[in-house]
């Protein structure tokens, strides 16, 4: 009888420890889709470096509820067709609590209706604001939208005198995102759009579109894309000596932008951009300050390269479905989507997050900064 | 609209057009002496500009040496891809051999992705210097480079088919590869110089463009569909007509972004070269009838 006892005692034991180390080191799964190949590569591996780095940190120091997470990454390779699959995968075999991503904004539109379906929460990279307008319940985002940059854009234009502006957008989803906004607010803040040309965002001559704005009156240029094509409307700018101020998006906020335009092509130009790219700039008592450092050296001690934005976004991303599991103390799909929607002025790298059921990408116009380039270098302005 | 204006938007359509004219120039080559068009065309074109940017960034060598030594490793890899895969295929349908040229540009354009990664690039202009106003426009130094160069080239190229034996047998060869070897001919070799020229050709225009337009591992799939048409609309084999049509293309493209509306800068070209077809099927300048020497 007493060998039976200590046999069953044994036993409970053993079940309790390794039942319960099994439960433990099941890891929380989190997926993330990012354009890591394919003309979206500048945004998904930035994202996905972060993604990885971030959930190396977190697990070094003792993950999530006593349990380590692990980022299941998949590459759409630009093409929303191939985001679907992912997500399919993701959710079905991978069984995932959370997703980050996609980084486009064609992407995440085209797996929106199927997180929605699952209920599992997504938390997007992309910056279009038709991601979270109208809300759907389990989908949020972290950029900051075009239209927070338009107002800050239209206000600098303004402060200078600037009334009649030219515009020149990328024909891609994010150029036209751009353009919309650009054209929605022009009365509300007093400009006239004089001129409203349009570029391929693989083209590799803006000659013709610049020459034509030439001739319109326009006081400015607001451009709106991401690299390449902004870069070579610098340079044919310069070339064709046009002297009126040039405006670009948040899109081509990163040093890669100053080195494919030319230093002396870049000079001058105004932008809207994260505190990231000018981190050493901001105030040391501003709350994100101590986050834009320790991201800025990880991030460039372990990859070797300079830092952009756009890895900040799947940053945000990621600490935010982590601080909503911590918070909510439940890795349960519908119970992080509760509690990401009662996240209040969390501090990520693009600005600070408050989400509320009527605003799932819960970022205000100080998300932006005017920021000039100046001798090949972003310099805040005031 | 200003009269400077519309020069303007001559002068940069030449000069895109030229380099449509280079790329469109090596797939003549290619198509006078195997009759295949080569869809690697277009990723010669990017290799040129790309390992140009890499032996300076990389191996640090200066502008000079490295575009030279570039266009040489470009031609080299042309001679490897006949080697390795259009030699073994010898005999087959064209359009099998058609296929493995898409197959050669997918892996030519995902080992560049690979090894120089997925950034655009710049390369420093030829010859420092502002913009030369001509009435009212401005011409880029570089631009009179990618003129020059593909001025030279087309005239080397009809002076080679033309005048010289070994530019004759390559014709020979397209016109009908039997006949062409039982005349003596080798006709592998040829091919093999076939593939080395067109390279040549391909990363020359790649590494003039790279200056102006920036260049990146996917260049070589916009750049190659733009040298294609022009081949076309000039008339499939004739290099004088490939250039043609580049500059046609070209002009037309930045009229078009200029005069009606730069969203549909793209589809005016292509308009106008399908009406062009229908109208002469051949192309501008080609023969109507099928043999060519």
């Amino acid at each position: 009888m007493k060998g039976m006892k200590l046999f069953s005692a044994a036993l409970l034991g053993g079940a309790l420890l390794f039942g319960g180390v099994a439960i433990a080191s099941e890891p929380i799964k989190i997926g993330a889709i990012f354009s890591v190949t394919g003309p979206a590569a500048f945004l998904g591996e930035p994202e996905r470096n972060t993604a990885k780095m971030l959930e190396e940190e977190i697990n070094k120091a003792g993950g999530l509820l006593g349990r380590k997470i692990e980022v299941v990454v998949y590459d759409d390779e630009s093409d929303p067709t191939k985001a679907v699959t992912a997500v399919d995968r993701l959710i079905k075999k991978d069984k995932v609590v959370a997703i980050i991503g996609p980084s486009t904004t064609g992407s995440t539109l085209a797996i929106a209706s199927k997180v929605e379906e699952a209920k599992v929460p997504l938390v997007s990279c992309a910056a279009a604001i038709d991601i979270v307008l109208p809300v759907r319940k389990f989908v949020f985002k972290t950029p900051q939208s075009d239209l927070l940059a338009v107002k800050h854009i239209y206000r600098h234009a303004k402060k200078n005198g600037i009334s009649k502006v030219a515009i020149l957008t990328a024909s891609d989803a994010f150029g036209s995102a751009g353009r919309k906004e650009l054209k929605e607010l022009a009365g509300k803040s007093e400009m006239t759009i004089v001129s409203d040309e349009v570029f391929g965002p693989k083209d590799t001559d803006m000659n013709a579109q610049l020459t034509k704005i030439k001739g319109t009156g326009a006081q400015a240029i607001i451009c709106w894309g991401t690299n390449p094509g902004p870069a070579v409307i610098a340079r044919n700018r310069k070339q064709l000596g046009i002297t009126m101020p040039l405006y670009m998006s948040h899109g081509v906020a990163s040093n890669k932008f100053i080195e494919l335009a030319g230093k002396e092509n870049a000079e001058g130009i105004v932008l809207p951009a994260g505190r990231l790219v000018v981190d050493e700039q901001v105030a040391a008592n501003h709350p994100q300050k101590k986050l834009l450092t320790s991201y800025v050296k990880d991030y460039e001690t372990r990859f070797k390269v300079p830092v952009s934005s756009f890895g900040g976004y799947s940053w945000d991303a990621l600490s935010l479905v982590a601080q909503a599991i911590r918070a909510g103390k439940s890795a349960e799909s519908a119970a992080i989507r509760d509690s990401l929607e009662k996240t209040k002025g969390y501090v990520g790298t693009t600005g600070e997050f408050t989400f509320t059921p009527a605003d799932h990408n819960g970022l205000t116009e100080e998300a932006f900064v005017m920021v000039k380039i100046t001798k090949g270098g972003w310099e805040m302005l005031k | 609209m200003p009269f400077s204006s519309i020069l303007q938007f001559i002068v940069s359509g030449v000069t895109v057009g030229a380099t449509y004219g280079l790329t469109a120039l090596g797939f003549t080559m290619i198509y006078n002496t195997t009759g295949i068009i080569n869809f690697a065309q277009g990723e010669f074109v990017m290799l040129g500009g790309m390992l140009a940017v890499f032996s300076m960034k990389w191996g640090g060598l200066p502008l000079p040496v490295a575009v030279p030594l570039s266009v040489l490793l470009v031609t080299a890899v042309g001679v490897g891809v006949d080697r390795l895969t259009i030699r073994p295929m010898r005999g087959r349908p064209t359009v099998s051999l058609v296929i493995v040229t898409i197959g050669v540009a997918i892996l030519l354009r995902g080992g560049a992705m690979l090894l120089f990664g997925k950034d655009t690039h710049s390369l420093p202009p030829f010859s420092e210097g502002p913009a030369i106003p001509i009435g009212g426009a401005a011409l880029l130094p570089q631009s009179i480079w990618v003129l020059g160069i593909t001025l030279a080239v087309l005239v080397a190229m009809k002076l080679f088919f033309d005048r010289t034996i070994t530019g004759k047998a390559m014709l020979a060869c397209a016109c009908d590869r039997k006949a062409a070897s039982l005349m003596g001919i080798n006709v592998d070799v040829m091919v093999t110089v076939s593939f080395a020229f067109s390279a040549l050709v391909g990363a020359l225009g790649g590494v003039i463009l790279a200056p102006i337009t920036l260049t990146a591992y996917d260049v070589g799939i916009l750049l190659g569909l733009k040298g294609f048409a022009a081949c076309i609309l000039g008339g499939l084999g004739n290099p004088f007509g490939a250039v043609a049509g580049g500059l046609i293309i070209g002009v037309l493209e930045s009229l078009g972004a200029g005069f009606l509306s730069s969203g549909y800068k793209d589809a005016i070209a292509f308009v106008i070269l399908l009406a062009l077809l229908f109208l002469r099927p051949s192309g501008l300048f080609g023969k109507a009838s099928a043999d060519r020497v």
